[in-house]
C-alpha cells in the first residue's frame, strides 16, 4: 500500500522511498541494468526543451510586456542571462548538490560535481521499477527547472536592480536556496521526500521557493521610484498574452514531463494542466466581474498562470475535477493577494511573483494534500483517511521552504549588494535600464 | 479665410474625411491628439491598480477655407463626427490672416 501511494508522488525524484533499502539500484545504472525505453526518452527530450521555451521566450515576454517600455530589454536580458548562468553552474555543482549520490536530508554530495562519472550509458530511475531514462536527459530536464525558478524570482525586482547584481544573486541563490530545496523535496534521501511530501512538478521547489524569495528580495531592494503614486501600466499586454500562451504550452513539458515516462501518469498531469488552468483563468475574470470591474485581458492571463502554478504539485496527484476546484480556489486567493494584500502592505513586488507564484504555490502545495485523496477523485489509495496526515507533511514542507528561501535570499541579496551596489542610480532608473545598462532601446520607432 | 479646427473621436475620421471630400474641400491636415473635455477621461485597471487616464486619444483636423464656406464645413463635420455620446469633440473657427502656396507663391484664397 505504501508503495502504491508513493508512486509518482514527486516529479524529479530520483529514487522512491520504498526502494530506499536498495539505493544502489535506484541511483546507478549498473546494478540492476534497468531498461531505457526509447518512447520515454523521446518524451523527456521533448519536455526538456518545452520547459526552456517557457523561459525563453515565454517568461521573458510575459514579464517584459508587464514592465514599462524603457525596461523591456533589461527584463528580458536578465531572464536570459540568469538562465544561461544556471545551465553552467548546474553541470558544475548544481546537479550534484541536488541529485548526487549520498549526502544527507538537506543536500546531496559533491560526488557528481562537474558531472563526474556521468556518460551516455548512465541512467536515472523513473517511477516504474526497472525503467530508467538516460542520465544526461534527466540532468537537462532538471536543469531547466532550476533555470526557470531563478528567472521567476526576478519578477519582483525588475526595473531597478542592476544587471550585475542579478548575475551575482543568481549564482549565490541557486547554490544556497534552490539546489538544497530541490534535494530536500525530490532527492532520494531528501528530508521531505522521505516524509512523503507530494510535489509532482515543483509547487514547493519552484513556486513557493521563487515567490517567497521574490518577496524578500523586493523588500530589501525597495520600491521603484514613484511607486505606487505614479502610473506604471504594462507597456504591452499583447506580448504578455503571447508569453502566457508559451508558458501554458511549455508547462506540459514541465508537468507531464515530471512523470519521467510517456505513460498514464503523464496523461493525468496533462489533462490537469489543461483543466486547472482553464478554470483559474475563467475564475479570475469572474471575480473581477463580481467585484464590479470589467473582465480583463491581464486578469485572464494572470489567472491562467495561477492555475498552472497551483496544478504543478498536483499534476499527477489529483483527478481532473479536483484540479478544476484547485485552480478556481487558487485564482480567487491570488486575485485578492495581488489587488488587496499588496497595496495594503505596500511592498513593490513589481510583477507579482509573490502574489502569483508564492500564494498560488502555497495553495497548490496544501491543496495537493486534499485533492490527492481518492475520495475526491485523486490517485491516492487512501480515502478520507490519511488526508490530515498528508496535510501536515505538506505544511511542514511549505513552512520549511518559506524559511529557507527567505533566509537564503537575504544572504544572496546582501552579497550582491556588497559586490555590485544592487540598485541602479536614480537617473538610470528614471531614464530606463535598457539604454543605461545595455546601451539599446527595445523600440526604435 | 477661416481655419476650421475640429477635435473628434478617432474612429470618426474616415467619415469626416469622406463628407468633406463630398463638399469639395481641397485638403486638410490631421494630427493624432490627446485631450479631455467634460468626458474627463477614463479609468484603467491593471491587477487592481487603478489609473485615471485624463487624456484620451482624439483626432485633430485642420481645414482652411474661404470665409463664406466655413459654415458649410462646420456643419458637415458636426454631422459626420456625431455619435450622440459624450466625448464627440468640438469645432472651432478662427480667422486666418494670410495663406501662401509654397510651390507657386499664390496668395490667400488662390492658395487654398
Amino acid at each position: 500500500m505504501k508503495f502504491a501511494t508513493n508512486i509518482c508522488r514527486g516529479a524529479g525524484a530520483v529514487a522512491l522511498t520504498a526502494f530506499a533499502a536498495m539505493p544502489a539500484w535506484a541511483q546507478t545504472a549498473a546494478a540492476a541494468a534497468p531498461t531505457v525505453d526509447k518512447g520515454d526518452t523521446a518524451w523527456m527530450l521533448t519536455s526538456t526543451v518545452l520547459v526552456l521555451m517557457m523561459i525563453l521566450p515565454g517568461l521573458a515576454l510575459f514579464y517584459g510586456g508587464l514592465t514599462r517600455a524603457k525596461n523591456m530589454l533589461s527584463t528580458m536580458t536578465q531572464i536570459g542571462t540568469v538562465t544561461a548562468i544556471c545551465m553552467i553552474i548546474w553541470v558544475c555543482w548544481g546537479y550534484s548538490m541536488a541529485f548526487g549520490d549520498g549526502g544527507n536530508g538537506f543536500i546531496a554530495s559533491f560526488s557528481k560535481a562537474f558531472l563526474h562519472g556521468v556518460n551516455s550509458t548512465t541512467t536515472t530511475a523513473t517511477f516504474t521499477k526497472g525503467v530508467a531514462i538516460p542520465e544526461y536527459v534527466f540532468i537537462c530536464f532538471q536543469m531547466t527547472f532550476a533555470a526557470i525558478t531563478v528567472a521567476l524570482v526576478l519578477g519582483s525586482v525588475v526595473e531597478r536592480m542592476k544587471f550585475s547584481a542579478t548575475v551575482v544573486f543568481s549564482i549565490i541563490w541557486l547554490t544556497i536556496v534552490y539546489f538544497p530545496i530541490a534535494h530536500m523535496v525530490w532527492g532520494g534521501n531528501g528530508i521531505f521526500f522521505s516524509m512523503g511530501a507530494l510535489d509532482f512538478a515543483g509547487g514547493t521547489v519552484v513556486h513557493v521557493d521563487s515567490g517567497v524569495s521574490a518577496l524578500v528580495a523586493c523588500l530589501i531592494l525597495g520600491k521603484r521610484i514613484g511607486y505606487p503614486q505614479e502610473p506604471m501600466p504594462p507597456h504591452s499586454l499583447t506580448l504578455t498574452t503571447v508569453g502566457t500562451g508559451l508558458l501554458w504550452v511549455g508547462w506540459f513539458g514541465f508537468n507531464a514531463g515530471s512523470a519521467l515516462e510517456a505513460n498514464g501518469s503523464a496523461g493525468l498531469a496533462m489533462i490537469n494542466t489543461f483543466v486547472a488552468t482553464a478554470s483559474a483563468g475563467l475564475t479570475w475574470m469572474l471575480v473581477e466581474r463580481i467585484v464590479g470591474h470589467k473582465p480583463s485581458a491581464l486578469g485572464f492571463a494572470s489567472g491562467l498562470v495561477v492555475g498552472l502554478v497551483a496544478v504543478t504539485p498536483a499534476a499527477g496527484n489529483s483527478g481532473p475535477f479536483g484540479a478544476i476546484v484547485l485552480g478556481a480556489v487558487a485564482s480567487t486567493a491570488c486575485y485578492f493577494a495581488v489587488t488587496k494584500l499588496k497595496p495594503a502592505l505596500g511592498y513593490d513586488d513589481a510583477l507579482d511573483t509573490f502574489g502569483v507564484h508564492g500564494i498560488g504555490g502555497m495553495i497548490g502545495a496544501m491543496g495537493t494534500g486534499v485533492v490527492y485523496s481518492a475520495a475526491l477523485g485523486g490517485p491516492s489509495g487512501d480515502s478520507w483517511m490519511g488526508m490530515g496526515k498528508q496535510l501536515v507533511v505538506q505544511l511542514e514542507t511549505v513552512a520549511t521552504t518559506i524559511v529557507w528561501a527567505a533566509v537564503g535570499t537575504a544572504i544572496a541579496i546582501y552579497i550582491a549588494k556588497a559586490l555590485t551596489g544592487l540598485r541602479v542610480s536614480r537617473e538610470v532608473e528614471v531614464e530606463g535600464l535598457d539604454i543605461n545598462e545595455h546601451g539599446e532601446r527595445a523600440y526604435n520607432i | 479665410m477661416k481655419l476650421v479646427l475640429a477635435i473628434i473621436k478617432p474612429h470618426k475620421l474616415d467619415e469626416v474625411r469622406e463628407a468633406l471630400g463630398g463638399i469639395d474641400v481641397q485638403g486638410l491636415t490631421v494630427t493624432e491628439a490627446r485631450g479631455y473635455g467634460r468626458q474627463k477621461g477614463h479609468t484603467e485597471i491593471y491587477r487592481g491598480a487603478e489609473y485615471e487616464t485624463n487624456l484620451v486619444p482624439k483626432v485633430r483636423i485642420e481645414v482652411v477655407v474661404t470665409a463664406d464656406y466655413a459654415d458649410r464645413v462646420v456643419e458637415t463635420i458636426q454631422h459626420a463626427a456625431h455619435t450622440g455620446s459624450i466625448g464627440d469633440g468640438k469645432i472651432f473657427v478662427i480667422d486666418v490672416e494670410q495663406a501662401v502656396r509654397i510651390r507657386t507663391g499664390d496668395q490667400n484664397n488662390d492658395a487654398l
